[in-house]
């Protein structure tokens, strides 16, 4: 067993911040990663990191904006807080040396974003996630801090007791990918989970392979609530064989967008007759849509991007890596022919339910970056706003682990009296743990029972020591099982089916009968779930093992998308439902939280804090 | 625990006598000394084709595995399809075992980094439609293979590490202030190039003098060196401490320029000359020759 005080999972940009800032508490801390540090999908973001340095800039203009983006689902002392503290991390980064771009007097460029009332976005190039994730590697080799990496973490310890407030995490348990050992990590002061987005629950996004919302599915089945899981961002301009972005600045800069009879359909079609092309991502995406659904699209896929009227000259001045994106990832030439472009999942504005410092409703485990939902993104997230959610809650979380008094939280978390139950749902199936007595995630898959499985077998799990080995006791049977086996299932033909049930259903275009499906769907993954199988009998490197882990987190993942999805009824920033076209403030100003509960997932709701610390954010309508 | 793979001429043949024609043509150009990194007459004549991947495998503990051997994949071709996604197909539609990094599918996280028909390229940036067929995909030559396409990259984290990789200059402003170290526009272009290093190790896997010496610190260690050593914001005593460390004798003179690295780079990083700029910069400060 290894020991530290705090345990960070994930070394993107919010776990390594969070590292650093547990070890400059004077905790012992150590990072446990499935990709080595500079490999997380940090180092994929482009356009910057929203903050008000400039004199003529204030935060509360940031916090304001960042309000109205979210469709006022954010919560006040979240979005206060990530404006307020964004300038000074921001300016940290330069002082540890990130190259960001750089004015005529050699201070740092800002530039315009959309949803931005002053151009706060601070920028290197075009590759501001690559810096941002180097920079905090190179601290954290500075510190000396231990990095575990290509450890895949499979499972929380925590205590056992029924309510899960009253749980305590001890660690986790994680194996060596290299040599397929496994190990319990105890943490004496906390763990904190930054395992990232869960992209990968649909069939075509923008997030790497390795963002399968481990940390969310871990959380969950442990009994922390997931929070307004049903937000998530498609970008309308994704390559359709990778899911590589392609930026606004296309459009920006005056390219066309076209079905397969050559209508430039944002206007032909009616779907923005002012913006056109730039209306917001969400309008775009779904014009793309329906555009193919109606049979317009091309292959029956996609739809063109055209730059080429632009001409060469002003392409290769300013769009010149476009080019490069097109040709690598697509094997087009922008300047000859379009690019096909489709809508991409892109961002998970919900996540881990935590309060302003991290910390989730089980003491000693915390959540930060784009797993966590603290919240400041509530409805949709604001271009530029995600990396500075890194910075400033990993920060905060690695502090308040590592002891640092940060002061009372405003957020409540987990199940408690000031929660609104939900009467009036009707699923289509039950969703929830698979096997009958089990409570072992999608499980089932015949083993013992998880996270609170103790009881049954006779002891409390009251010291730490003891929790641990019983989660890797629990963990090695489960690998044991799924290795033995040498029939049944594989993964890969699950999670196929689940991505592309949550693309066709749960994307852009919501109506109840399609997420209905969709949930009807994510069931059979579960249930043929049950008879999966590791075919790869090596335990070197065994990739099909970490897969298999992997989309049993993502079957939990996506059922919690859909449920959110379904129950939701109103459009709010990117939740769009057919039958509820309009946001509905008397009754949905509140989060929806879905917990575990043994296998049984609860549905509540807590009301959104729009008071802040000075003012209170009035709900406007949200448009630009 | 891990093996040094077979250098390319002395590759097993291949097993599949289907493929025997195709496959001794690769051959031939690799003998020859001919780049095969030809480019198909036409994109467009793959379609609905399928094309032909003969992927390195190798496991330590699997018995049939041990003795490193090639696998032929047949993979149907789709516009776009790059290297990556084909190993990703026979992957998950042939056989689960088969084993590679990849994670991000678009050239910033270094993890796919393998030999492709003779030549070190990141699989995701490698379109299929630009290779010669049978498409041989190997682990990077000159490092130890942990499984299939995965290689131990131990040693180049550690040369990355040996050059004490992170920004140095204990005198910034306060942070209270929100003053920055000013950085004119000229200095950031001077190392713009060198900052986008993603750690695929290509370059260090192609070095001929790295595979001769292990301890050399390689193109990659280099440049990052040179990434912090030419960055004004950093005062002069670290830059002077920094030569010292690129000049040792693992350092920059054991670079006998040949570009191998230039050449493989898939950021486009101007390694040679990086490494040239720096014997440059010790010699002004008269540092010891090796
Ligand atoms: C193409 C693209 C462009 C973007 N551009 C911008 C932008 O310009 N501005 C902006 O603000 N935001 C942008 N975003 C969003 C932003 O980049 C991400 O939200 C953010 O980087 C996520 O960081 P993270 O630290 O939470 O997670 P990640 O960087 O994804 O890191 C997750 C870490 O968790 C580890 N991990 C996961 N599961 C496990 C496990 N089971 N065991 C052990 N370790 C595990 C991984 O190894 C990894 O180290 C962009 C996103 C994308 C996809
Ligand atoms: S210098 Fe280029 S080839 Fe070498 S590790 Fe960096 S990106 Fe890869
Ligand atoms: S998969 Fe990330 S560089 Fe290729």
């Amino acid at each position: 067993m290894y020991e530290h005080d705090v345990i960070v999972v994930g070394a993107g940009g919010a776990g390594l911040r969070a590292a650093i800032a547990a070890h400059e508490a004077g905790a012992d801390t150590a990072i446990v990663s499935k990709l080595h540090p500079v490999r997380s999908h940090t180092g994929a973001a482009e356009g910057g990191i929203n903050a008000a340095l400039q004199e003529g800039d204030d935060w509360e203009l940031h916090a304001y904006d960042t309000m109205k983006g979210s469709d006022y689902l954010g919560d006040a002392p979240a979005v206060e807080t990530l404006a307020q503290d964004a300038p000074e991390d921001t300016m940290r980064l330069e002082h540890w040396g990130m190259p960001f771009s750089r004015e005529e007097d050699g201070r740092v460029s800002q530039r315009p974003f959309g949803g931005l009332s002053y151009p706060r976005t601070t920028y290197a190039g075009a590759e501001t996630g690559h810096h941002l994730l180097h920079v905090m590697y190179e601290q954290v080799v500075k510190r000396g801090i231990q990095v575990y990496d290509e450890w895949y973490v499979m499972n929380l310890a925590t205590s056992d007791e029924p309510n899960p407030k009253d749980r305590e995490c001890h660690g986790v348990v994680a194996y060596d990918v290299q040599s397929g050992q496994i190990e319990g990590f105890k943490a004496n002061q906390g763990v904190i989970l930054a395992t990232g987005g869960p992209g990968q629950a649909f069939d075509h996004t923008t997030n790497a392979v390795s963002c399968t919302g481990d940390g969310h599915a871990i959380a969950y089945r442990a009994g922390v609530p997931l929070e307004d899981m049903e937000f998530i961002q498609f970008h309308p301009t994704s390559l359709p064989s990778t899911g590589v972005l392609i930026s606004e600045g296309v459009r920006g800069e005056g390219g066309i967008l076209y079905n397969e009879d050559g209508e430039r359909f944002m206007f032909e079609h009616g779907y923005a007759n002012n913006a056109g092309e730039l209306a917001s991502r969400d309008v775009v995406s779904r014009a793309e849509l329906t555009e193919v659904n109606e049979g317009r699209g091309v292959n029956d896929e996609y739809v063109h991007l055209d730059m080429r009227h632009l001409g060469e000259e002003r392409i290769l001045d300013r769009l010149e890596n476009i080019l490069h994106l097109a040709e690598d990832f697509e094997g087009v030439d922008g300047l000859v022919e379009p690019m096909p472009v489709k809508p991409g999942q892109h961002y998970a504005m919900g996540g881990i339910e935590t309060d302003e410092n991290g910390q989730t409703c089980i003491s000693g485990l915390y959540a930060a970056g784009e797993c966590a939902c603290v919240s400041v993104h509530g409805g949709n997230r604001l271009g530029g706003n995600a990396l500075p959610e890194l910075i400033v809650f990993g920060k905060r979380a690695g502090r308040h682990a590592a002891g640092d008094d940060l002061g009372e939280p405003q957020i409540k978390t987990g199940y408690g009296n000031d929660v609104e139950d939900e009467t009036d749902v009707e699923l289509p199936v039950t969703p929830g743990s698979a096997g009958i007595g089990t409570d072992d995630g999608v499980a089932a898959d015949g083993g013992p029972r998880s996270a609170s499985d103790a009881r049954s077998d006779g002891g409390i799990a009251t010291d730490a020591a003891g929790a641990i080995e019983r989660a890797v006791e629990r963990e090695r049977e489960r690998v044991d099982r799924l290795m033995d086996r040498d029939t049944g299932i594989q993964h890969a033909e699950i999670r196929q089916k689940l991505q592309t049930a949550m693309t066709d259903y749960v994307n852009v275009f919501r109506t109840e009968e399609g997420v209905k499906k969709a949930l009807r769907i994510i069931r059979e993954c579960r249930e043929e779930y049950q008879d999966v199988y590791v075919d790869d009998p090596s335990r070197t490197f065994n990739t099909d093992l970490q897969q298999t882990y992997e989309t049993r987190n993502l079957i939990d993942v996506a059922e919690t998308i859909a449920l959110g999805a379904l129950v939701r009824t109103e459009f709010r920033g990117a939740h769009w439902r057919a039958e509820h076209q309009e946001r509905k403030d008397e009754e949905w100003l509140k989060h929806t939280l879905i917990s575990w509960n043994g296998g049984k997932p609860d549905i509540f709701y807590r009301p959104v804090i729009l008071e802040g610390d000075e003012k209170t954010y009035e709900p406007k309508v949200r448009s630009y | 625990m891990s093996t040094q793979q077979p250098e390319p001429e002395s590759q097993e043949a291949p097993t599949d006598p289907e493929f025997q024609g195709a496959e001794s043509s690769v051959d031939e150009a690799e003998r020859s000394g001919g780049d095969i990194d030809q480019t198909a007459a036409d994109p467009t004549d793959l379609e609905g084709e399928t094309v032909l991947i003969k992927v390195f495998r190798y496991d330590p503990e699997v018995e049939a595995k041990q003795e490193p051997r090639f696998d032929d994949f047949h993979v149907p071709f789709t516009k776009g399809m790059t290297a990556l996604d084909a190993v990703i197909y026979a992957r998950d539609q042939y056989d689960s075992s088969l084993t590679f990094r990849h994670s991000c599918r678009q050239a910033v996280c270094g993890s796919d980094a393998f030999f492709i028909n003779g030549k070190q390229r990141l699989a995701c940036k490698t379109q299929i439609a630009e290779l010669e067929q049978p498409i041989r995909i190997e682990p990077l030559p000159h490092q130890e293979v942990v499984k299939d396409l995965v290689v131990d990259m131990d040693h180049f984290y550690d040369q990355m590490h040996a050059v004490e990789p992170y920004f140095q200059n204990e005198e910034t402003p306060a942070i209270e202030d929100l003053e920055e170290q000013r950085q004119s526009r000229e200095n950031r272009e001077k190392i713009k190039m060198s900052t986008r290093c993603i750690w695929c190790g290509a370059c260090m896997s192609s070095c001929n003098i790295a595979a001769g010496d292990n301890e050399y610190l390689g193109p990659a260690a280099i440049n990052k060196a040179y990434r912090f050593a030419m960055d004004d914001r950093e005062p002069e005593e670290i830059k002077e401490h920094r030569l010292r460390i690129v000049e040792q004798e693992h350092g920059v003179w054991r670079c006998q320029t040949q570009f191998s690295c230039t050449e493989v780079c898939p950021k486009d990083i101007p390694l040679t000359e990086h490494i040239q700029e720096l014997k440059r910069e010790a010699v002004k400060k008269n540092l010891k020759f090796w």
